[in-house]
């Protein structure tokens, strides 16, 4: 390589990172810095009026799993704290289990269609985010709650005579977040199924497997990635959700995001409220990790 | 080759589409197909030769007949409950199985223990010759691999009749050669009875124990290959089928009287009348002009092909007949273009076409 060619790499190289500098920058202070501040001040102690104090402790760690009793000054288990983490992974897991088997059969029939049915189709799955997610969720507000469209409706028919309660409850969030998180599982399913082979099908036939063998052995494990990265997208933004559980559960069915957002309010525990933000951070992608290890190891095996 | 029927379709007729715009892709189609036997539904495309082999394979419903296997009636079964096995044209090779598990999953659906799948399925590599590939992603391997592995793959449950779909015609030529024998060896050392499709006429001769050549839903001719060759019955079947002339004639106690005036004595008695006259271009024989009981004609072109030469001739009436002359020793071009020549058949050479 001659002296010009080796200038004019390395000139090639200063570019490349002069151009992709503005990107790099963008990420560092919008994503990995905000982060960094999180981490430290949960290490920190919470200010009288909200704000962090300047001094180095653990309580706020502490705190996820235990409290302190304010008369004997013993520590106990925080009850509330892992009831409010089972609600929110039990939500999610549901959440991620129902949008699958209500998705999967809209994916499959959207992608059987004719190209014309399926555009039109496809587009009447993304209609629902075209209005703001606050709006919708108080729409079903409105349906569920007692003297709602649903049990009006109901007593009206003389079906009951009692509204159901439904709102407020952790059915009313498992139903709004399904709501709001089913297009998210029907479109990378969709993707998935539009790629499969339908001729796959006739040679499962063929070799003598029934329609459920069919789909346990041939349809299942073919579009598995789109049934990974649907169930992604649906689970993570469920661990995290807050305006569904905040006006579907009302006060009390908080789920992690509330809880986080309450620390940082009313609760005036900055630390606590950072603390709490990380777990569900490591949680996450513990998770995550879990699910491709195992997706990728049964993928070998179908 | 024994003589009992293994596949009986009696009368099956199938449509498709709307009742105002039906499609009707077999019409009352009957047929016998024989145990171990290599049978071919031969036809150009859309003339239901696929729709029959889904009929049997269970992947269409007939509108009405019979499909008979062993004598029971077949034909409402869904596929997983019919003892056949199909190839298909695109392989249908499951994606996410290695080379072994797509051979495997029809022994597996069956419920046949584990010791007797892996024993199967082993022997299969064997006999497609793909044990080292056993454990090969299906995506891994090359068409004429993959073929061979689908060929396994629906042979390894033993089913009595295996469905071939134009399974050669993604191949290149050369391995699609290849593929012809070493179905022919499949089919000889399995000894199951295989139906095949397909639309190449040089495939069907030169594989098949009999073939059916088949023409708008309806089966034209069912015969061996030198049947069908050598006794075509109607003009499509000698049309499809090789090169063939095809010469007007007026037929009189068995004797053919041509436009030009000339007679040629054409032995076994036809039905007299306006009849057509099926000549292969290879029995047609080229005498000087005037000769006793010749056809008068002229060359028009000669197309050299190194075995042979083909000799494209007029009638007085302006029919074209070809002619197809072995090159001799001496390398002769044969007749000039523009000479008259007399043309003559060679004895038992022509057919009286029954349309």
């Amino acid at each position: 390589m001659s002296a010009a060619e080796e200038k004019a790499d390395r000139e090639n190289a200063r570019n490349a990172w002069a151009l992709s500098a503005p990107a790099l920058v963008i990420l560092l202070l919008a994503a990995a810095g905000p982060l960094l501040i999180i981490l430290v001040y949960s290490f920190l102690l919470p200010g009288k009026y909200g704000n962090v104090e300047w001094g180095f402790s653990f309580d706020a760690w502490r705190g996820i799993l235990v409290t302190k009793d304010i008369f004997d000054g013993t520590y106990q288990l925080a009850d509330a704290h892992l009831t409010i983490f089972w609600r929110s992974v039990k939500l999610s897991i549901l959440t991620t289990v129902f949008t699958f088997v209500v998705g999967f059969p809209t994916a499959w029939f959207i992608a059987t269609r004719s190209p014309r049915w399926r555009a039109i189709l496809l587009f009447l799955i993304t209609i629902p985010f075209w209005t703001n997610l606050l709006i919708r969720t108080f729409a079903i507000n409105q349906i569920i709650r007692n003297e709602g469209l649903f049990n009006t409706l109901m007593i009206k028919l003389g079906l009951i005579d009692q509204p159901i309660v439904i709102i407020y409850t952790d059915f009313a969030v498992f139903l709004g977040m399904t709501y709001v998180y089913l297009p998210l599982m029907v479109l990378p399913l969709f993707a998935a199924i539009d790629r499969f082979d339908m001729r796959l099908l006739e040679a499962g036939y063929d070799l003598y497997a029934s329609r459920l063998q069919v789909l346990r052995r041939i349809i299942l494990p073919i579009v598995k990635p789109g049934i990974i990265a649907g169930s992604i997208l649906v689970f993570i933004p469920s661990l995290g959700a807050y305006v569904t559980p905040r006006i579907l559960g009302g006060g009390r069915n908080m789920m992690i995001g509330n809880f986080i957002e309450l620390q940082f309010g009313q609760g005036r525990n900055w630390p606590l409220g950072a603390a709490l933000s990380v777990t569900l951070l490591v949680v996450v992608m513990v998770a995550l990790l879990v699910y491709v290890r195992f997706a990728n190891r049964d993928s070998g095996h179908g | 080759m024994t003589d009992d029927a293994i596949i009986d379709v009696v009368e099956v007729s199938k449509g498709f589409g709307s009742a105002d715009a039906r499609v009707i892709a077999l019409d009352a189609v009957s047929a016998t197909i024989r145990r171990n036997e290599f049978f071919t539904l031969l036809g150009p495309s859309g003339c239901g030769k696929t729709t029959l082999l889904r009929l049997i394979a269970g992947f269409e419903l007939p509108d009405s007949g019979e499909i008979r296997l062993d004598g029971e009636e077949i034909g409402h079964l869904p596929p997983h409950k019919r003892p056949v096995n199909t190839v298909f044209q695109s392989y249908a090779l499951f994606p996410h199985m290695t080379v072994a598990e797509n051979i495997g999953f029809g022994l597996l659906m069956q419920g046949r223990p584990a010791g007797e799948i892996r024993e199967t399925v082993g022997r299969m590599l064997t006999l497609v010759r793909m044990t080292e590939m056993a454990d090969r992603k299906t995506n891994q391997i090359s068409g004429g691999q993959q073929q061979r592995v689908a060929l396994a793959r629906a042979l390894a449950p033993q089913p009595k009749v295996l469905l071939l779909d134009e399974p050669l015609s993604a191949l290149d030529y050369k391995l699609r050669k290849e593929m012809q024998i070493e179905l022919k060896r499949l089919q000889h050392e399995t000894g199951i009875t295989f139906i095949f499709v397909t639309h190449d006429q040089e495939e069907a001769l030169t594989m098949s124990d009999r073939i059916a050549v088949m023409s708008n839903g309806k089966i034209r001719q069912i015969g061996t290959p030198r049947d069908i060759y050598t006794h075509p019955v109607n003009r499509f079947v000698a049309d499809f089928i090789g090169e063939t002339n095809f010469l007007k004639v007026r037929l009189a106690n068995g004797v053919a009287n041509l436009a030009g005036g000339a007679q040629v004595d054409i032995g076994a008695g036809g039905r007299d009348g306006e009849v057509t006259l099926a000549v292969r271009p290879e029995h047609v024989r080229i005498g000087p002009a005037g000769a006793p009981n010749s056809i008068a004609a002229t060359v028009r072109n000669s197309v050299y092909f190194g075995t042979d030469s083909h000799i494209y001739m007029d009638l007085a009436d302006g029919t074209e007949v070809v002619a197809r002359i072995g090159t001799d020793a001496g390398g002769s071009a044969g007749p000039e273009i523009g000479a008259a020549v007399g043309l003559s058949f060679a004895a038992g050479a022509v057919q009286v076409l029954e349309d």
